[in-house]
């Protein structure tokens, strides 16, 4: 009894931070992303600050070693710690992990929408391969990433009820974006040319052009009352319809880039499939690349051509999609995948990894999964693992696999 | 308004009544739910969603039936109308060989725990003001499950066998996570020893590793308890791993039924066809010839002449345009509602 008592005790001694504590931390917070914001914030900054090379010219994103961190008030949350991935031209990558692993932050960093102040990008690159020049986003100004963002990288949200507007009719919504990105999307359009200036009759036949260019894009997603829904509001369409018109949004541009984060979670198994169609068959079409977030193993098995797994802020695995789902080597992978009933496969019990996710502001400082591994080797102790690759393209960072490379 | 009488009386002469068989913890025949459409400043009924249109089956004990079937097809209105939480329009619901409809409030609160709920969603399933002890044990008490003096050691016990930790008792939900949670609501189930309990989507709030943890301890209770499942969930590897029979439903009917094996081996109802190859295979070598069902559902207050699924389905003939299927016995155990096998 005095036993629990006790450790009941270090538990609350653990979890409590008196309030001189944590003012101190909010202080040194705020002095931090201060400097990061005025940073940012910056008007008229050369070009040359944030123009970088590629590593690989076939690659439209490199992600590297990007960090994210959260300024709370209890402390820094590691987020984001340290992702290293590639998206090449024409392809399609998976991210898959559990909720809080990361996926979703390492998006929004791209897209420079993690909630700010508490948010930043502390450290890391996100180059972008704009055509005839490339950018690190992680640097890029916020009046110069306003360009980029819905343009050349979009993104679709997890969930397609709210993230629309429900008091403006589905057609001025995509009409905004389009309208937003108008003298990029129609350069060289002599229509749109001639309907430059502020006279009415300019006016009407440029609203007529991007109309067009809306309904076009909703026939494009398989809206087939593409006329009828523009008039339309978001409560009178199903959660099928409104992830279309947010696809149809993110397509508008034409973007190099499509981030679709979680797109089927809220979603039916049957329109899921519907889906994942038009996903397909959209990247052919528009030639774009598309990096999808999800959980959804046998989504990702479906749909992508590379995958990156996830844990705690961290890849801990990435390859092929046919060397993942083959040869899965990191242990957080294996037991994912075994965790999962699939169909037509009897098991008797399913494996469930024990323990949970650390506690993201008091990251261990060896392998963030050795806690809950069933394989540790003796090394698992030591700093946390270097990524060692099993092929060109399939990396995982576990000592297991760690044979050659000990001075790594 | 008065054809709707009409036809609401002629269900029920065709009702044959159960005949009761002790295998079955629960008998449900040709179950009914309407839920009025109000309109206008008086509240006139002007017309009804028909979320279950007269549904039979029947479970054995100690066994799971799941029951799948999009979002809006009256998955959750049957959990909750077999448990009584709702009133039923027509049909018959025995419990143990009682017409649980027909029960007294006195007859019906002793019934009550024997029949429990898992709720969908363990964040609001849980009252934010009580101590997880008290949310386990104000039931158990109520009810007078354990004697005063057993009662804390009987919590105690409920909790570990959920995987809980005891001295968690005294916290409150929020302090909780989301797999810990759904714990927190099986424990609450459980604690009133139950014959049948329904889960309503259980695992759906869930992540995938935690979804793992949260079927095994399902399983592992019914094995100790011997307890009888219905297993409501639109994710159907889940129901495959964890149900004995299954049922497919689509708006608002049955229409497949039979033994996990023959529905998954041999599935018949074109929907039920679609449901199964609109599931991604976690495998990239695998190509599969997927069925993709054009449209969406249809509203349930107006659901479509004839067979209700003709408008997407892919067999479609004259006759499913204007004729409502019957069920057919396909094999023993196994039947569906489908016009092309009505032969």
């Amino acid at each position: 009894m005095a036993e629990e008592k006790a450790t009941k005790k270090s538990i609350k001694k653990a979890n409590y931070l008196s309030a001189r504590e944590s003012a101190r931390i909010s202080r040194e917070n705020r002095k931090i992303t201060d400097e990061l914001e005025k940073k940012k914030k910056r008007k008229n900054v050369p070009e040359s600050e944030y123009l970088t090379q590629m590593r690989d010219p076939s690659n439209v994103l490199e992600i590297d070693n990007l960090h994210t961190y959260f300024y709370t008030d209890i402390g820094v949350a590691k987020a984001v710690d340290g992702v290293t991935f590639d998206v090449p031209a024409g392809k399609t990558v998976g991210i898959v992990g559990e909720s809080g692993c990361g996926k979703s932050v390492t998006s929004l960093s791209i897209m420079h929408l993690v909630q700010r102040p508490q948010g930043q990008i502390v450290k890391g690159e996100i180059r972008f391969n704009a055509g005839d020049k490339v950018y690190d986003i992680a640097k890029m100004p916020l009046e110069k990433m306003n360009e980029i963002r819905g343009n050349k990288i979009s993104m679709i949200f997890q969930e397609p009820m709210t993230s629309l507007n429900p008091v403006f009719r589905i057609g001025q919504q995509v009409d905004e974006v389009i309208e937003l990105h108008s003298s990029d999307l129609f350069r060289g359009n002599a229509e749109f040319e001639k309907a430059q200036g502020k006279d009415g009759e300019a006016k009407k036949a440029r609203a007529a052009l991007i109309k067009a260019r809306t309904i076009e894009m909703l026939n494009l997603v398989g809206i087939a009352n593409s006329e009828g829904v523009y008039h339309m509001y978001p409560h009178e369409l199903s959660g099928g319809m409104r992830q279309r018109v947010m696809i149809a949004m993110a397509l508008a541009c034409e973007p190099k880039v499509i981030i679709a984060d979680e797109p089927t979670t809220a979603l039916d198994v049957t329109i899921q499939a519907q889906i994942l169609d038009i996903l397909k068959s959209l990247k052919d079409k528009i030639n774009a690349s598309i990096i999808i977030i999800t959980h959804d193993l046998g989504v990702i098995a479906e749909i992508a051509d590379y995958v990156a797994v996830m844990y705690a802020g961290r890849v801990v695995e990435k390859g092929t999609a046919k060397e993942i789902f083959d040869h899965p080597s990191h242990p957080y992978t294996i037991g994912l995948m075994a965790s999962r009933p699939v169909l037509r496969k009897r098991v008797n019990r399913l494996y469930s990894i024990p323990g949970k996710v650390p506690n993201p502001i008091n990251m261990p400082n060896y392998c963030y999964f050795k806690d809950r591994c069933e394989m540790c080797v003796e090394a698992c102790s030591g700093p946390y693992p270097g990524e060692t690759a099993l092929s060109p393209t399939h990396c995982v960072s576990c000592y297991r696999y760690a044979k050659d490379d000990k001075n790594d | 308004m008065i054809k709707m009488i009409e036809t609401k009386t002629n269900n029920k002469e065709n009702i044959t009544p159960l005949v009761h068989d002790d295998k079955y913890v629960l008998e449900v025949n040709n179950l009914k739910k309407y839920f009025p459409i109000k309109k206008g400043l008086l509240g006139s009924t002007s017309s009804y969603v028909r979320a279950v249109d007269g549904i039979s089956f029947k479970i054995e004990r100690g066994t799971t039936m799941g029951l799948v079937g999009e979002s809006g097809c009256g998955k959750t209105t049957v959990g909750r109308t077999i448990l009584r939480l709702t009133d039923k329009t027509s049909g018959q619901v025995l419990f143990d060989g009682k017409e649980i409809f027909d029960l007294s409030p006195k007859e019906l609160r002793k019934l009550r725990p024997k029949m429990q709920i898992i709720f969908q969603d363990p964040y609001s399933s849980l009252s934010p003001r009580l101590p997880i002890g008290e949310i386990i044990g104000e039931a158990v008490r109520e009810h007078g499950i354990v004697p005063e003096n057993e009662y804390d050691d009987y919590i105690d016990q409920i909790m570990e066998n959920c995987g809980l930790q005891t001295f968690h008792k005294d916290r409150y939900p929020h302090e909780f996570s989301g797999g810990q949670r759904q714990r927190i609501c099986i424990a609450r189930a459980l604690a009133l020893n139950p014959e049948f309990v329904v889960c309503d989507e259980p695992l759906s709030a869930l992540d995938v590793s935690i979804q793992a943890q949260i079927i095994n301890l399902l399983m592992d209770l019914q094995e100790k308890y011997n307890l009888t499942y219905l297993f409501i969930s639109h994710d159907l590897s889940v129901v495959e791993h964890i149900s004995d029979t299954i049922g497919v439903m689509y708006l608002g009917n049955l229409v497949e039924y039979g033994k996990k094996e023959d529905i998954f081996n041999n599935p018949l109802h074109p929907y039920t066809k679609a449901l199964f190859s609109a599931i991604p295979i976690p495998d990239p070598n695998v190509k599969m010839n997927r069925i993709v069902l054009e449209g969406n559902l249809p509203s349930p207050a107006n659901p479509p002449k004839g067979c209700k699924f003709h408008t997407r389905c892919s067999n479609c003939m004259e006759i499913c345009k204007t004729q409502a299927p019957e069920p057919i016995e396909v094999e023993p155990g196994h039947t569906v509602v489908c016009h092309l096998y009505n032969k």
